[in-house]
């Protein structure tokens, strides 16, 4: 936990004149399981959007592996593959589980046999449905595609938006187990957004609270738990805050 | 029916030639119509609902004014008459039917192209270029995702062109063994009154139109898995 994977800095983004997201300074260590928690519409899922460049900060930097992006520059693709994100909804492609979880690897032109998909269907417990059409599963076996659709690409980030919302604690159990199992494993650096308080508590080694686009405190998550700096984490743990 | 069997040699001629200027004007209109609908259907731009009224506008052109408007600038003292060059087809020749075909054809293509496109949930481009997707790839995705509308979009166009009169009658010129195509040939042996002949044509029509569209859907449900 040396040198940040990420580093944030001055990071604003602004839609239709409106600041979303100002964040002063923010990093993301490799190897870490960092959650950011909030209140919807908070600005976690903007973050995330920019974590994965798939948008550019208004203004501001973002620094990954030691390169400094400003917004005005295109990142390169070889870079932005090194990070992929799993939303709420698991958007699947209207084909097999099969050809879903093969996807980002055809777009990468490393797909190379049916054993790798096998292998992470397996670990997702999906290798009996592999041939069946993704639209026909139910909520927590479409989530568990789309996050074997993610693991398999072996990325350096792993970036979760609300994975386990609306699901039941069976899959949210089975998904939470397979991230932290990537995590260890692989040292998979993983930046989980969710609005629960609980599964960042199981999950997170620190946890960030947002407010209104701006980050209120971050901390190793037993301080941010149980003696946190900010009366209004403290709020926001004790679920006293009124949003 | 026993002149559809026998494989008559100026029927046969005159379902090749159907089948080539259908089919090449088909071609043209999917390569060109495809990617504009796609576009309008993924991009914003300045202009846009003014592009998407002329192209539902398109989409109900009378043929006829289509091959009216072909007719205007092909022929001598049109704009396009005028001009020596190889690539302008002359009236009445195959190629001028294949050009006013495709100008019937794009817009079809276009327009059930985009709103197949506009069916698909538009966070799927932005999950795709999280899973690592080009601009490029992600816009193929969602081609993809939208297969079947494209699919109808294509069946659609070439149902109407096949079956077009108005325009190839103006441009073609209907002329024997060079410019007839069965939906002229019905409408010349209608008026000759050779019926059996007519009928005859008619059914050929049909029986192609619904084992062109058959083989359609069967490699749809191929490509749907």
């Amino acid at each position: 936990m040396n040198t940040p994977l990420y580093h944030l800095q001055q990071v604003e983004k602004v839609y239709d004149g409106r600041s979303v997201l100002h964040i002063e300074e923010l990093s993301v260590y490799a190897g870490e399981i960092l959650a950011l928690v909030g209140p919807s519409g908070v600005g976690k899922s903007t973050l995330l959007r920019l974590l994965n460049f798939l948008e550019r900060p208004t203004r501001g930097s973002i620094t990954f592996r030691g390169r400094k992006f400003d917004g005005q520059e295109e990142v390169p693709l070889a870079e932005r593959r090194r990070a992929t994100t799993v939303f709420q909804r698991p958007f699947l492609l209207n084909r097999s589980v099969r050809a879903n979880v093969a996807y980002g690897l055809r777009l990468r032109g490393q797909y190379d046999g049916e054993q790798q998909v096998a292998d992470v269907l397996q670990r997702v417990g999906l290798q009996d449905v592999a041939d069946q059409n993704a639209r026909t599963l139910s909520g927590g076996e479409a989530q568990r595609v789309a996050l074997a659709r993610a693991i398999i690409l072996q990325p350096d980030v792993l970036l979760l938006d609300e994975p386990t919302a609306n699901l039941d604690p069976y899959n949210v159990n089975l998904i939470e187990n397979i991230v932290r199992q990537m995590n260890e494993t692989q040292q998979m650096t993983i930046v989980l957004v969710t609005h629960n308080v609980f599964q960042a508590r199981r999950l997170a080694h620190r946890v960030t609270l947002l407010l209104n686009g701006r980050v209120i405190e971050t901390a190793p998550t037993e301080t941010f738990f149980n003696t946190p700096h900010d009366a209004r984490t403290a709020a926001f743990v004790r679920g006293d805050m009124v949003y | 029916m026993g002149l559809i069997l026998s494989g008559d040699p100026s029927l046969t001629e005159v379902v090749v030639l159907s089948l080539r200027v259908s089919g090449t004007a088909l071609l043209i209109s999917t390569l060109i119509g495809i990617p504009i609908g796609a576009v309008l259907g993924l991009r914003r731009f300045v202009g846009r609902p003014f592009v998407m009224a002329l192209l539902y506008t398109g989409m109900g052109f009378p043929p006829v004014v289509i091959g009216l408007l072909v007719y205007l600038f092909l022929s001598r003292s049109g704009p396009l008459g005028q001009i020596e060059a190889g690539w302008i087809p002359r009236l009445f020749t195959p190629e001028a039917m294949i050009l006013a075909q495709s100008v019937i054809a794009i817009p079809l293509v276009a327009g059930f192209t985009m709103a197949a496109v506009l069916g698909v949930d538009p966070q799927l481009q932005l999950q795709a270029r999280a899973l690592g997707a080009t601009p490029w790839q992600a816009t193929f995705t969602t081609l993809a995702e939208a297969r079947v509308g494209v699919i109808i979009a294509i069946v659609a166009a070439f149902g109407r062109i096949i079956a077009e009169v108005g325009a190839v009658m103006l441009v073609g010129g209907n002329i024997d063994g060079r410019t007839r195509v069965l939906t002229t040939a019905v409408v010349l042996e209608t008026r000759k009154g050779n019926f059996d002949l007519a009928i005859a044509l008619g059914i050929t029509l049909i029986g192609l139109a619904f084992v062109i569209n058959t083989t359609v859907l069967l490699l749809q449900r191929q490509v749907s898995r």
